[in-house]
């Protein structure tokens, strides 16, 4: 049972995708600038909105009384603390970027980095 | 017909074990979602020594065994959604002359990580999950193809060997 042709063309097209989705998202995370913000949302319903460039600490609780500790600081934002079993949104690394998410799926929360696109604009002609 | 059951058990539990172990390995790559799915080795080695129907009923069972015994209700239905469409991709792609074991492991891996994104985006209800989809589909690759070279060395030991049994 060696390698195909077919299996090479599968790994190819599959990286290929890859590529095109993380050139995009470089493209996009390039927008983001000082007006970005900070969007948690629970179960796709926003529950906050923060600007990224400030210095803050929010915790949020749902319906059980489950909690993650949102920390916002110099630009990026992370989960500091985390009562979820797994703990993947607290070893998540600290987002800044237009798009990057950080979900707590025990929780049903993400966080998300959003804005900026209104900088696009330089200059108005008339 | 009992050779065949005590090999399905055998199976099962070379599944369950192979889960074990990988619940001990800290395989974390900063990335929810990214793991060796070395479990699916048994599957594989199912679906080509027996058929489908063996697969999926091996690819069930130790689901929800591994579940109770290592995880919770919560990382049941998690895992089974990725495994069912892994399943489904990989039985429509195990053809006589379209693709090797390699192949369909590497379609296996990839579309797995896929339903673990969707069930991520069910679950949230946030496009943002698909800022993994880059990262995980290019492990799929890479774990598919260790898990599908793995399986076929296991597929040629068998073949010659396994009078014994």
């Amino acid at each position: 049972m060696k390698i195909k042709r077919n299996d090479i063309y599968l790994i190819l097209a599959v990286l290929a995708i890859a590529l095109l989705f993380f050139c995009w998202q470089r493209y996009n995370g390039k927008k983001t600038t000082e007006n970005a913000r900070v969007i948690v949302e629970r179960e796709g319903k926003a529950i906050g909105d923060y600007p990224l460039c400030t210095k803050e600490q929010l915790i949020f609780t749902d319906d059980y009384g489950k909690k993650n500790v949102l920390t916002i600081q110099d630009g990026q934002a992370f989960i500091e603390e985390a009562d979820c079993p797994d703990k993947l949104c607290v070893k998540h690394k600290p987002i800044s970027r237009n798009g990057e998410s950080i979900i707590c799926l025990p929780h049903k929360l993400a966080i998300r980095i959003v804005g900026g696109e209104e900088e696009e604009v330089d200059v108005i002609l008339r | 017909m009992m050779k065949k059951t005590a090999h399905m058990s055998l199976f099962l539990a070379s599944a369950l074990i192979l889960s074990y172990i990988e619940s001990l390995i800290p395989f974390y790559f900063g990335i929810p979602g990214v793991k060796l799915g070395l479990a699916n080795l048994a599957v594989l080695f199912a679906l080509y020594r027996y058929g489908w129907r063996e697969a999926l009923l091996l690819n069930l069972m130790r689901i929800l065994l591994a579940g109770f015994l290592f995880g919770n209700l919560f990382t049941i239905i998690y895992s089974l959604a990725g495994a069912i469409i892994s399943f489904s991709v990989m039985c429509l792609l195990k053809q006589p002359d379209s693709f090797s074991i390699l192949g369909v492991s590497i379609a296996g891996g990839v579309s797995h990580n896929i339903g673990q994104i969707l069930v991520a985006y069910f679950v949230t209800k946030t496009a943002g999950v698909a800022f993994y989809l880059p990262v995980l589909l290019i492990a799929g690759i890479i774990t598919g193809l260790l898990i599908g070279l793995a399986a076929r060395e296991v597929l040629k030991y068998w073949n010659v060997r396994h009078d014994w049994l």
